[in-house]
């Protein structure tokens, strides 16, 4: 065995080892695209949850709020609305929208103490903002998530394999509305 | 600051590496009666008292992982939880909350009907869980307070410290009832040994051996007792801090151990070998106050002053950030 059957040696054991070394990032970023998508699917099952809460809670207040007519149609508008939705960002914005129109009812039906009274209203009052929690929650799994991979893909050399088999940054499920965005100032300052 | 998947993969090692040093430990024990066997003549010709404390340390360490969530619910007299109870359902309703917040299935979840607030969560993995809280707990805490709580103990099963804490326990449980049964042997065989053994071949090698072993096995108890509760403290912070990683939300579980704190009385529907499990000790004890020298030495949980501190400076970097 001479100079050359060691050059060959040592350039199969390379070629060996960057096979290894793909192998395992690819299957790394694979994974974490399955995360993601397992993500988004709890993300869904809690806002198709959601969908299929709120005609029931506006058929069981609507005797007592009749004067909220508008407020009521609006929360139905607005999960029709959502319910066609479509993609990430699309949903994000119109379930939004949907949090929005539910918490002023809830805001509104504290002014009807027969409502609150209510057993099954109150039930579902209950099962209704758990569901928002578990909104909240996923969507900030989601988002965790999905920017792991987002950064799995950009860190190099990993971008090396993420632009050879043509892996996507995916869109992360963001709040665009200005008041749930806006952080509660607390002013400290002491004045006479 | 260590991420979390490392901070399960050190949980995963550390058990492998407590569950070896306990065998090691065991194995000694079994060693040392075999060599007292031997040097009183009444050895069967190999090493059964060794094998017999592994097999014994094995066997209690594989039960309990594949049992003694239930165990442990049972000792606390724990009932699964009852969702036509307002009350209760908000508790169930924030488990699920917090399981999808981690990313987990959802844990089984408990409720013991005990006037004193309390939680412990137990099991072998995030796949295999439970969650139980006294009705006392959901008496005191608002749902934000409760929520903080959940996601405490959400971060031990997600972090695995449910495992750790259940093998560390059993063969800590191990430990205590091998090195029990040697000191009776030895009181019982101690006489004969000692008018017929005295000019034994292999002299000092073997009197050093005895030595060591009769030490340990005296200490074994106390050692035992105080890894364990080392182990439970470093837990306690770590998961009040991952917790608060669930919820973003480290107020809320201050003020819940604020309240917590405030209900003195001993959690009594909770035996003490399970303390290390629950979120605060449920003996009710000065030793919550203060951290430092013998008492810190021997208690389950830091002090609750200090987490609590810990969650308040958290809670004011999240407000400034």
């Amino acid at each position: 065995m001479g100079a050359l059957g060691g050059c060959l040696f040592l350039i199969v054991a390379l070629a060996v080892f960057a096979a290894i070394w793909a192998i395992w990032r690819y299957n790394n970023l694979v994974s974490l695209k399955y995360q993601v998508a397992n993500a988004w699917k709890q993300i869904d099952v809690q806002l198709k949850r959601r969908h299929d809460l709120i005609p029931n809670l506006i058929a069981s207040v609507k005797g007592e709020m009749q004067f909220e007519q508008d407020t009521l149609q609006k929360v139905i508008q607005a999960r029709n609305t959502a319910v066609a939705a479509r993609g990430v960002a699309d949903t994000a914005e119109k379930e939004n929208a949907l949090t929005q129109t539910l918490s002023r009812l809830f805001a509104l039906a504290e002014n009807y103490p027969t409502l609150k009274a209510n057993e099954s209203v109150r039930g579902l009052m209950e099962e209704l903002s758990s569901t928002e929690n578990k909104i909240g929650f996923a969507r900030q799994f989601y988002n965790d998530i999905a920017t792991r991979f987002n950064t799995a893909q950009q860190i190099f050399p990993d971008s090396l394999i993420a632009q050879t088999f043509k892996f996507q940054p995916v869109e992360l499920y963001e709040i665009k509305d200005e008041a749930e965005r806006e952080v509660p100032k607390v002013d400290l300052s002491v004045r006479p | 600051m260590i991420n979390l998947y490392e901070q399960q993969k050190r949980n995963l090692n550390r058990t492998a590496l407590f569950l070896a040093g306990f065998v090691l430990f065991l194995a000694l024990l079994g060693l040392g009666a075999d060599a007292f066997l031997y040097g009183s003549g009444g050895s069967p010709g190999f090493p059964v008292c060794t094998l017999g404390a592994l097999l014994f340390g094995g066997l209690s360490a594989w039960w309990s992982v594949r049992g003694g969530d239930q165990a442990v619910l049972q000792s606390a007299s724990a009932r699964p939880v009852d969702r036509s109870n307002p009350k209760e359902r908000v508790f169930d309703d924030v488990v699920e909350e917090m399981a999808i917040a981690s990313g987990n299935p959802k844990p089984a979840v408990y409720v013991i009907p005990d006037p004193d607030p309390n939680a412990f969560a137990t099991g072998s993995g995030p796949r295999k869980a439970s969650i139980a809280a006294t009705a006392g707990l959901l008496e005191a805490l608002n749902r934000e307070e409760l929520q903080g709580v959940v996601g405490h103990e959400m971060s031990h099963v997600r972090n695995y410290d449910i495992r750790v804490m259940t093998v560390v326990a059993a063969l800590a449980g191990a430990v205590l009832l091998l090195s029990d049964w040697g000191r009776r042997a030895l009181w019982w065989g101690g006489g004969r040994r000692s008018d017929r053994d005295r000019g034994g071949g292999s002299g000092a090698a073997a009197a050093i051996f005895f030595v060591v072993w009769l030490v340990s096995i005296i200490l074994a108890p106390i050692v035992t007792q105080i890894i364990a509760l080392a182990i439970s403290r470093q837990r306690e912070y770590l998961a009040d801090a991952s917790g608060a990683e669930l919820t973003r939300n480290p107020l809320a579980l201050a003020s819940a151990l604020e309240k917590i704190d405030a209900a003195v009385e001993p959690t009594r529907a909770i035996k003490q070998g399970i303390a290390h499990l629950c979120i605060a000790d449920p003996r009710g004890r000065a030793v919550n106050d203060r951290e430092s020298g013998w008492a810190n030495l021997f208690a389950t949980h830091p002090p609750i002053a200090k987490r609590i501190a810990l969650l308040r400076e958290m809670g004011y970097r999240v407000a400034t950030s």
